[in-house]
């Protein structure tokens, strides 16, 4: 079909754009306004050199100063105008700009509030952040300033031309000739500028990874003596990178003096043909000297308008890639149906949300991630009363989140029913259940942020009095309150003021400020002080103590204390009872629990709290 | 004394600063050339097509007499239009030649910095690398000397063609009249210090601005990486509100920064606009008056048309200027630590030999010992093993045998064949001793490029018999790309076990005389942990193994075990001596030999 053929092989395409109008559209006074504007900038430029040429033709060639204080006057008067015109323009451009930037941003975060986890684990966050802050931000500023840069352009070519022709036509005609030339080589020389840029940037990055690696590997260098050798290969990419750099600095060196020197000649054509004319008396010397001036200014503009539309044309690139990511679909969507009793994400209908008791129960639950091949979950049944503790274990890597992420929805069945209090959760709000659990991670996450703010996350109306009762709770308080600002210190970016431990308290604080009915724990494997320790498990206990819960676990007392534990391995669960009957069975978690023993007793021995193994 | 900023960078530049002497030079022809087209202009509309009669200095008449005169010229305009196209040419030229050599020398500078900076990051001391963060070390890295290439290639360059213009125009413009030149004068203070003034508030809000963009990346970022807590806990509608709240406040800052930019453009325009019309009129009445030709009203108002723009211009340069100086300062700050000390008369004998540890005492940057007091021997061609728990000092005693820190003057001494070790070349030393670190690191290449990284010759047969050995030639090869995998950032992840076992692997590549595995089998199941190390034993007596680990099992058949607990020697010996008397060694062999008994 024709339709097809059109998209593969031209390289401009409308769609992306149209795709984007929406954007535009509520800004379409503003534009409007942006382009008048610039045309009366335009006008105003291009109306200075006729003082001039005024001055040249009635004062100075008539050898009389008559008439030259309105001419200061209308002068001033330009001159003015055509500053409040810049000055006009120059705002609308930049709210039109940021304006059309944060329209896409906050469409694009909201977006991503909704798309599934499933996104999140193939997707590197750097290529979302490229495409949130980067990307919309080449766009809005585009969008803006190209457009005042090509109508600029436009109306100083055109209005030029228009004084060029109604002064002489002839002459007008001469600078004419010269005009496609220079654009032509405007647009050559962009491509290979724009395609010498890109490279550059390649190479950049690259070399930013190689310093990551020189500083993040410096020790191992060292162990295994190799600095000599990643020097090398690091002078490899320098020298690259030198030598791109040279060679787009050499096209720009080519470039201008090229533009520069078919300037000339149509200063040179204009003064050879003009002169002649001014000889003859055909036409004033003023005139010469006007069309002079146009000869020169005109073409810097021209310049502008051929790089302008090479960018425009480069824009779509980062408009496909906005797109793109807009029209991902959620995985997990709940129905028409459900929003319309429970609300959806943004504007839940708490007053038709159901209490929750916690009960869950699995029933014939097949399950494939939607990136994998193989069905990690078959038939698989499991009813978990409510209150009941889950221990989850196995090796790193052998999927122990799997039962946990159909469990928080982060995914659905493939296959069968996940029933909560009895009723398939997919007939109730996604925010409905998440409102319900609880989450301590392996990895505690953070937010920039006051401490208070952070627990508060659990439960966005607590008073102060409930954050604090949650912080006393794991005995964080006491150290909370050594710092400066106590509840109001900041966490730094990530947390990353606070130490692990801590980090890990002020999140099980607002697990319990969530008061939940189903807790996730996914415990952590770094060690810390010994203490610390101590409260974690006291406020994990907390926690468990009537909820339903999934641990994933690495100690051994939280494992042992489970109702049920779950063993898994290469993505499937394997074994499943209680700790005595496992042990007794010798299989898997046998040797799993032996070895997590002996290094647990070890540490003991050396006075050490059991903390669990790291990897 | 340490070296001064303006010394190191003269140093790194060296080779280079002729590339900018070439530059100048190009530009000083460029601009007189450019400046030559009004001049001839100014000439053939006044003495060419107008009638005003010649007054010049006798060369210049002697030149015009040997073409044929004003009269020949008048007849062959063309001439002068070539003229004119011949010196566009100059221009063109000295253009490219001032270009392209300032991006040569340019890129020369930046390249010795940046590889100055790579090689002196990798030489220095590993206690340095533990102090500084990296993302600053990489933002200085990347950043700052961007900043500096980008004033050196395009600021450095503009500020002297500036001066140059406005000088060569200056000087021509007096020759012309002294009177109308004054009235330019007036000018230039007045839009150098109306644009430096300005740029100094736009700086301010542009800090503000970055900060802001800071924040809102911060925010999605950390919305990003935090996702699942943020769906855990429905947070989605804050999410978005706190997301909003940061999206107006940043594009907010940018439209008052537009406002700004707005002003300064008007107000610049109308200034420059002015300078323009004063010359006009002024010129004009002095026209009128017959103080200057009509050719020099021209070229008048050309020159100062020339000057208005690239003045403006002179404050943003100013500011970028002192942008650079904050940046070169960052980029010599790490130049100026001081590498890893070797001593001139460092010497490389034999590794293969006995290693002693006498009375070493060490702590880091703190006040409570790491070590206290350790004395032990290490024979030849042994296995010995270390037993510790976390904290116990095992790790430092790596750290201290591999010189990653070096042992303060009088706190005891490591000696290798009763040589200290601090007059062993630290190279020699490290390459002598292979050693799997607890964390290991891998390289974002392929996995036989990985293994092989540091005996760049070995053969593939070789690379495999070395994975065969550490047990992960299995999982490799299980991989679709088997050896040519990539790993680490840009690749496939592997796990804590396979990535200690490729560790292993490439440390068994080195074929060093002493090998250390530092904790570096906790990540492998105890089969696995096994079968290395019987494919280890058929290495004795050819290297010096050192085991550290706290699983007895692996630890049992060494030649002698030492027992760290807190920084002291607890107790050393065989396993056999050590089960048979009292310590935390029979303990925990007990625990870990009887653990039916608690389950």
């Amino acid at each position: 079909m024709n339709y097809y053929e059109e998209e593969s092989y031209s390289s401009f395409n409308i769609k992306p754009w149209l795709k984007l109008s929406r954007f535009f559209k509520p800004y379409r006074r503003k534009i409007i306004g942006l382009v008048l504007f610039m045309f009366l900038t335009a006008s105003m430029d291009l109306s200075i050199p006729l003082f001039q040429k005024y001055a040249v033709d009635n004062f100075i060639v008539r050898d009389t100063l008559e008439g030259i204080n309105g001419f200061i006057a209308l002068y001033i008067g330009a001159l003015v105008t055509m500053a409040l015109s810049v000055t006009i323009f120059a705002r609308l451009a930049i709210e039109v700009e940021m304006h059309i930037g944060k329209d896409l941003r906050k469409e694009i975060f909201e977006h991503l509030q909704n798309l599934s986890l499933s996104y999140y684990n193939t997707t590197p966050v750097g290529y979302i952040l490229a495409r949130t802050l980067s990307d919309t931000n080449r766009i809005g500023a585009m969008i803006a300033w190209g457009l005042v840069d090509v109508f600029w352009s436009l109306a100083y070519v055109i209005g030029a031309f228009i004084a060029m022709f109604m002064l002489n036509s002839r002459l007008a005609l001469v600078v004419g000739m010269v005009i496609p030339i220079m654009a032509l080589i405007t647009v050559y020389f962009q491509n290979k500028i724009l395609s010498a840029s890109r490279k550059l940037r390649k190479v950049n990055s690259k070399m930013t990874g190689s310093f990551n690696e020189g500083i993040t590997g410096a020790k191992t260098s060292k162990t295994l003596v190799i600095e000599d050798k990643n020097l090398f290969e690091f002078k490899d990419l320098s020298s690259e990178m030198k030598f791109t750099a040279v060679r787009l600095a050499r096209l720009n060196a080519l470039y201008i003096p090229i533009i520069i020197f078919f300037g000339s000649v149509l200063t040179a054509l204009v003064l050879a043909r003009g002169g002649r004319l001014a000889m003859e008396q055909i036409i004033q010397i003023g005139t010469l000297s006007a069309f002079l001036s146009y000869a020169v200014n005109i073409f810097e503009p021209i310049q502008q308008l051929a790089r302008t539309l090479a960018e425009v044309i480069s824009l779509q690139a980062n408009i496909e890639r906005v797109t793109d990511l807009l029209d991902q679909e959620p995985l997990i969507k709940d129905s028409e149906d459900v929003v319309k009793i429970y609300g959806d994400n943004i504007n839940p209908k708490k007053e038709n949300w159901e209490e929750i008791k916690g009960e869950i129960e699995f029933k014939n639950v097949t399950f494939k991630y939607p990136d994998g091949d193989e069905e990690v979950l078959k038939n698989f049944n499991l009813h978990i009363p409510a209150g009941t503790n889950i221990a989850i274990v196995g090796e790193t890597g052998a999927g122990k989140s799997t039962l946990v992420n159909l469990a928080c929805r982060f995914f659905e069945p493939t296959g069968g029913q996940i029933l909560i209090d009895g009723k398939d959760y997919r007939e109730r709000s996604q925010l409905w259940l998440h409102s319900n659990i609880g989450y301590v991670l392996q990895s505690p996450h953070l937010f920039s942020g006051t401490i208070k703010e952070n627990i508060r996350y659990g439960k966005l109306d607590a008073t102060d009095e409930d954050i604090i009762k949650a912080a006393k709770i794991v005995s964080v308080d006491i150290i909370i309150n050594k710092l400066e600002n106590g509840y109001n210190s900041n966490v730094g970016e990530g947390g990353d003021r606070l130490s692990t431990g801590e980090k890990q308290l002020i999140s099980i604080a607002r697990a319990i400020l969530a008061d939940p009915k189903i807790f996730v724990l996914d415990e952590a494997t770094s060690s810390v002080d010994t203490n610390t320790e101590r409260l974690i498990q006291k406020g994990i206990e907390y926690l468990l103590k009537g909820r339903t819960s999934f641990i994933i676990a690495h100690r051994l007392s939280t494992v042992k204390k489970a109702d049920i534990i779950l063993v898994v391995n290469d993505g499937k669960i394997i074994e499943r009872g209680t700790h005595k009957g496992l042990i007794a069975k010798r299989g898997h978690y046998y040797n799993l629990y032996t070895k997590q023993f002996e290094e647990e007793k070890t540490l003991e021995l050396f006075g050490e709290i059991p903390s669990a193994n790291k990897d | 004394m340490k070296d001064s900023d303006f010394i190191i960078i003269s140093k790194l530049s060296k080779g280079f600063i002729k590339f900018f002497y070439i530059s100048a030079a190009a530009t000083i022809v460029k601009v007189a050339a450019s400046f030559a087209v009004p001049q001839v202009i100014r000439f053939t509309v006044d003495h060419v097509i107008d009638d005003v009669p010649l007054n010049y200095a006798k060369p210049v008449m002697n030149i015009i007499d040997a073409v044929g005169g004003v009269e020949f010229l008048k007849e062959n305009l063309w001439l002068l239009a070539f003229l004119v196209l011949v010196l566009a040419l100059i221009t063109g030229v000295s253009d490219y030649i001032g270009r392209i050599t300032v991006a040569k020398g340019t890129e020369g500078i930046i390249k010795s910095i940046r590889d100055k900076l790579f090689e002196h990051i990798q030489k220095l001391p590993y206690s340095w690398h533990i102090k500084n963060q990296t993302g600053d070390i990489i933002q200085r890295s990347t950043s700052d000397v961007e900043v500096v290439r980008n004033f050196l290639s395009t600021q450095l360059v503009e500020m002297f063609r500036t001066i140059m213009l406005v000088v060569i125009s200056l000087v021509l413009m007096f020759s012309m009249n002294f009177k109308l030149t004054l009235a330019v004068l007036i000018f230039i203070p007045i839009v150098v210090l109306y644009s430096t003034i300005f740029y100094g508030i736009l700086a301010k809000k542009f800090l503000a601005a970055d900060e802001a963009e800071g924040q809102l990346f911060t925010t999605i970022q950390e919305n990003l990486t935090g996702v699942r807590v943020v769906r855990a806990f429905g947070r989605e509608k804050y999410e978005i509100e706190k997301f909003s709240q940061r999206n107006i406040t940043f594009s907010d800052l940018w439209v008052k920064l537009g406002y700004q930019l707005g002003y300064y453009w008007g107000l610049g325009d109308l200034v420059t606009g002015l300078l323009l019309m004063a010359i006009v009129v002024y010129g004009s009445y002095f026209t009128v008056n017959g103080v200057i030709t009509l050719g020099e009203f021209l070229a008048f108002a050309s020159y100062t048309g020339m000057i208005a723009w690239p003045l403006r211009s002179f404050g943003r340069i100013l500011s970028e200027f002192s942008k650079t100086k904050v940046s070169l300062k960052r980029i010599c700050e790490i130049i100026r630590e001081p590498e890893e000390f070797e001593s001139p008369d460092a010497c490389t004998p034999d590794i293969y030999k006995d290693i002693e540890f006498k009375n070493v005492t060490f702590k880091y940057e703190g006040d409570i010992p790491v070590l206290n007091n350790v004395s032990f021997k290490i024979k030849a061609g042994t296995t010995f093993a270390i037993l510790g728990g976390t904290g116990s000092g095992k790790t430092t005693l790596m750290h201290l045998l591999n010189r990653l820190y070096d042992l303060p003057g009088d706190t005891g001494s490591i000696t290798i064949g009763g040589v200290d070790i601090k007059n062993i070349k630290r190279e020699h030393l490290r390459k002598n001793i292979g050693m799997v670190l607890q964390e290991p690191f891998l390289f974002s290449r392929t996995i036989k490029d990985n293994i092989k990284i540091a005996w760049p010759e070995a053969s593939i047969d070789e690379i495999k018999g070395a994975a065969s050995i550490a047990r992960v030639d299995e999982s490799i090869e299980e991989f679709s790309k088997g050896y040519d995998t990539i790993v680490g950032e840009r690749g496939v992840t592997l796990s804590g076990g396979q990535k200690q076992r490729v560790a292993i692997a490439r440390m068994l590549l080195q074929n060093t005389p002493v090998m250390v595995f530092d904790d570096s089998l906790s990540a492998v199941d105890a089969d696995t942990d096994a079968k290395i190390r019987s494919s280890l034993k058929r290495r004795k007596g050819y290297s010096t193994t050192i085991l550290i680990s706290h699983r007895i099992t692996t630890l049992m058949e060494s030649d002698t075990i030492l027992v760290l607990d807190k920084g002291k020697v607890s107790d050393i010996g065989t396993h056999e001596e050590l089960i048979n008397r009292d310590g935390i060694y029979k303990d925990i062999f007990n625990v870990q030999m009887n653990l039916s008994e608690d389950l």
